[in-house]
């Protein structure tokens, strides 16, 4: 099924001038990924697994693996079949758009990333499509790339979810590492070794920091609402139905590993119970429609995380079937809040009025959506807000706190349902907005199923029970599990919460304008908001990076040069003092006087050369230290090594003196100036290389290499010269490769001084 | 006699740091000269000296007579020594490029590659 995909993607970029059938055709790919899918539903149901792939990097025990089971199923099914709505959807919306070509390559990118990302069966295979949908989440959200603020919300999605990508990649390694394989399969059976390890906690926040970024939980939900600059059908598909949820899909996908343990349980319920409070109060404050079921997206991230903490069966049911809930209506309830924006132009709820006397067809979507989303009967939300409620009081760890949270977030839920689907449908028309026409079927048919498909699953839970919820299920718990969805209960506590939420719900939304001068009195004294503290960090993060190019990267070549050369003090010093080898007691030997005369020669020479205020004195002063090293080196044994060391000398003064007359004196007419930091620098450097030398020298000689030298010098190379020989014969490649360095000095100096001699001509 | 020559090590690494931090690059050149023979003398009494025969094995001998200088070193510093000299044309060549194009060896003032940040240019 990814080759169909790819297939189409070649087709389309040969195409040189995109048409319209691209958008024509584009929901035929993942509609035979969803078909090819239902066919499998039976076998998925039955508890079967399917596992395929190759190997990748054989020496690292990494394959590019696919696993199909329950709970993998279950969200491919999700973003095949929802991709196949909001591919019809895009089709109306971008239409007329100029750049449909990359519109639907980046789309389709981030369907591939997604697909391979819960399909994986091998972590790193997760990690790389993990990736790859943050990549293509990316240029979908700057889509609109001549808007700044999209461009701004892209990037700040690209950070965060990057950072958790990286913490995630690490986490993943641990996890590996523990549990001695890449392989899915042996992670999910080794969670009880992976649990005991004191790893485990690293392990696991990293894992979780990954998962959180992705799904917007608190402390990096705010890129979430940023990012509804995208174009709707991609906040329809990314932003409420799959994307968001691929840190739920890890979040389920390491349940058997990394819960059942106090950590896993009170991070997920108080991060998911966080989240979706805040998100709620944030909620109610928003007048823009997309923003505020942005928010509301926020609040079912928030939701889930909560119950995928706990090990309950019915918590985690319920999860489940919120998630599928969720991606119904949410999805949904983007297109409506879309068409509403193209055909009135603005998504405001102060400017909105009177929409449901001429938008039919859309009012009954959009109605048939947000009782799905507010959690009316009989729609598929009531029976997803019922087990949310049988799962809060399931909570073994804080009962109170979870069943308090989700009654507030969903009366929050049911207030923003009202906000979405009441008020700009019936609210009084204002005078300004012109005569609003009803939506063409393309824009309204994906909405108007996907809220069908609402109701028709909430009429008959059944569909979905035993072959979405129950596999998903058995995998996230490790034991088969069977569960029966049902609209009526009985009267219950879950009843009489629902009950509640109704109440205050209703409450809130008569109340709205009230609720909303509270909160915006009260956040403007909050101290700032994460938004803010974003573009701070930001701000710091460039001022540092300017700082330090100033400091380090300064481009004055003198301040390089003492960095390298106090850095190499400070190593040696380290050295010598570490070793413990500081040689303060050396007895001198007796020099004869030739040997006094090459050292004196030699330094001699060099003080000359570091003292000399012309340059002509400078190189007869290098010269002569030239010699005197020349010297040296013939009176200890290396006659070859002087030569060369003469000749070379030689060559060079020939050379300089050649150049020099086209270049400057150093300092006309002036004293050579001392500088007694430099000359500070130099002598401690000097001192530090003269002992580390001398604690070298306190070490025994270990040379075997030489002895292998001397040895077969004769009978091996029959040579009598053994630094000849080692030269010509033993090392040879090294002496090729040196005489192909000379060379290449060679060009480049007459290239360059040839460059000169045609400037000096013209 | 190792103990005399790396004070002589010692005396050069010092004069060629001081004058590769020199603002003419005639002098950084000099400093480089120093420092390369600074590093083939450092090889050399590394692996030890002695005032014994050089490495040649006299005829009809297989093994030379002990001792001789070890002949390893030697090898190496050829090689410095002849890939130093290349270096060293090759700086020449480029600081005389540069002083045709800039009009100075002042490395202070040779700022293309890296210009005056903007912030500077304001404050100055």
């Amino acid at each position: 099924m990814m080759g169909a995909v790819s297939d189409r993607e070649g087709r389309v970029s040969e195409q040189a001038t995109p048409g319209r059938w691209i958008s024509l055709i584009s929901p035929i790919a993942p509609a035979i990924v969803t078909i090819i899918l239902m066919a499998h539903m039976p076998d998925i149901s039955a508890g079967k697994e399917f596992s395929f792939g190759v190997t990748w990097v054989a020496a690292l025990g990494i394959s590019l693996r696919f696993y199909i089971d329950g709970l993998s199923f279950l969200f491919a099914l999700l973003i095949s079949g929802i991709g196949v709505f909001v591919a019809i959807y895009a089709a109306a919306y971008m239409r007329g758009d100029p750049d449909l070509r990359r519109f639907y390559g980046y789309l389709y990118l981030f369907m591939v990333g997604m697909l391979g990302l819960v399909l994986a069966g091998d972590l790193i295979t997760l990690f790389v499509f993990w990736e790859i949908t943050t990549i293509s989440s990316y240029l979908l959200i700057s889509y609109n790339n001549t808007s700044a603020i999209a461009r701004r919300s892209a990037l700040q999605a690209l950070l965060i979810t990057t950072l958790g990508g990286l913490c995630l990649l690490v986490g993943l390694l641990l996890l590996a590492s523990v549990a001695g394989s890449f392989d899915l399969l042996q992670i999910l059976a080794a969670g009880k070794t992976v649990r005991a390890n004191p790893l485990y906690l690293p392990i696991l926040i990293l894992i979780l920091i990954g998962a959180f970024c992705k799904s917007a939980q608190l402390p990096f939900h705010f890129w979430l609402p940023n990012a509804m600059a995208a174009p709707t059908p991609v906040s329809a598909y990314l932003h409420s139905a799959t994307m968001v949820k691929a840190g739920i899909y890890l979040l389920a996908r390491m349940h058997p590993v990394l819960a059942h343990t106090e950590y896993w349980e009170w991070i997920l319920t108080c991060t998911g119970a966080a989240t979706a409070a805040v998100a709620a109060l944030a909620a109610l404050r928003q007048t823009d429609l997309k923003l505020a079921l942005a928010y509301t997206t926020l609040i079912a991230l928030g939701t889930l995380t909560m119950f995928l903490g706990s090990d309950a069966s019915a918590a985690v049911a319920a999860a489940i079937t919120f998630l599928i809930v969720h991606s119904f209506y949410k999805a949904a309830l983007f297109m409506v809040v879309g068409i509403i924006d193209k055909q009135t132009g603005t998504r405001s709820l102060n400017k909105l009025g009177g929409l449901g006397h001429s938008m039919h067809i859309t009012v009954i979507a959009a109605s048939a959506a947000a009782l799905s989303m507010g959690g009316f009967p009989p729609f598929l939300g009531f029976i997803g807000k019922e087990l949310k409620y049988e799962g809060a009081l399931a909570v073994a760890s804080e009962p109170a706190l979870v069943a308090t949270v989700a009654v507030f977030v969903n009366a929050v839920t049911v207030t923003v349902s009202g906000m979405v689907a009441i008020k700009p449908f019936w609210k009084k028309k204002p005078q300004h907005l012109p005569s609003v026409q009803e939506a063409p079927i393309g824009l309204w048919i994906s909405p108007l199923i996907l809220s069908g498909l609402g109701l028709t699953f909430g009429l008959a839970p059944d569909l979905i029970g035993g072959g979405l919820v129950e596999p998903a299920l058995s995998v996230i718990l490790g034991i088969p599990e069977t569960i029966k969805l049902k609209l009526w209960h009985g009267i219950n506590i879950p009843l009489l919460m629902s009950i509640l939420t109704f109440v205050l719900g209703v409450i809130m939304y008569l109340g709205l304008r009230h609720m909303r001068a509270w909160l915006a009195w009260d956040f403007r004294h909050a101290p700032t908001n994460a938004d803010e503290i974003w573009d701070k960090c930001l701000d710091l993060l460039k001022a540092f990076a300017a700082l330090q190019t100033r400091i380090l990267q300064n481009g004055i070549m003198r301040r390089y040069l003492t960095v390298i050369f106090t850095t190499v003090s400070l190593v040696l010093a380290y050295a010598l003092i570490r070793g413990g080898q500081f040689p303060l007691e050396y007895a001198w030997p007796r020099l004869n006087l030739k040997e006094w005369a090459a050292l004196l020669l030699t330094v001699g020479g060099a003080y000359m050369a570091g003292s000399a205020r012309k340059p002509l004195i400078a190189i007869c002063a290098l010269g002569a230290l030239g010699v005197g090293v020349a010297l040296i080196y013939l009176f200890l044994g290396a006659p070859d090594v002087a030569i060369t060391q003469l000749l070379v000398e030689t060559l060079y003064l020939v050379l300089v003196a050649a150049i020099l007359p086209r270049l400057p004196v150093f300092n006309p007419g002036r004293k050579v100036i001392f500088r007694p930091r430099d000359a500070t620098l130099g002598a401690i450097l000097g001192l530090l290389v003269t002992f580390s030398l001398l604690a070298v020298l306190q070490t025994p000689l270990d040379s075997p290499t030489t002895e292998f030298f001397e040895k077969t010098s004769v009978p091996e190379a029959h040579g009598r010269n053994i630094v000849n020989v080692i030269l010509v014969d033993f090392r040879a490649l090294d002496t090729f490769g040196e005489i192909i360095v000379v060379f290449t000095a060679a060009v480049a100096a007459v290239t360059l001084l040839g460059h000169q001699l045609r400037r000096g001509k013209q | 006699m190792e103990g005399p020559l790396a004070l002589v090590v010692g005396i050069l690494i010092a004069t060629g740091v001081y004058l590769m931090l020199a603002r003419n690059l005639l002098h950084y050149l000099f400093g480089l000269i120093l420092i390369s023979n600074a590093a083939n003398l450092a090889i050399f009494v590394a692996g030890r000296v002695t005032r014994a025969a050089p490495p040649l094995i006299p005829q009809g001998m297989e093994v030379a007579p002990e001792p001789i200088a070890n002949p390893l070193p030697q090898a190496l510093i050829l090689t410095a020594i002849v890939i130093g000299f290349g270096l060293l044309a090759f700086a020449l060549a480029l600081i005389t490029q540069a002083y045709k194009v800039l009009g100075t060896l002042d490395v202070d003032t040779m700022r293309i590659a890296e210009p005056v940040p903007p912030k500077r240019e304001q404050s100055s």
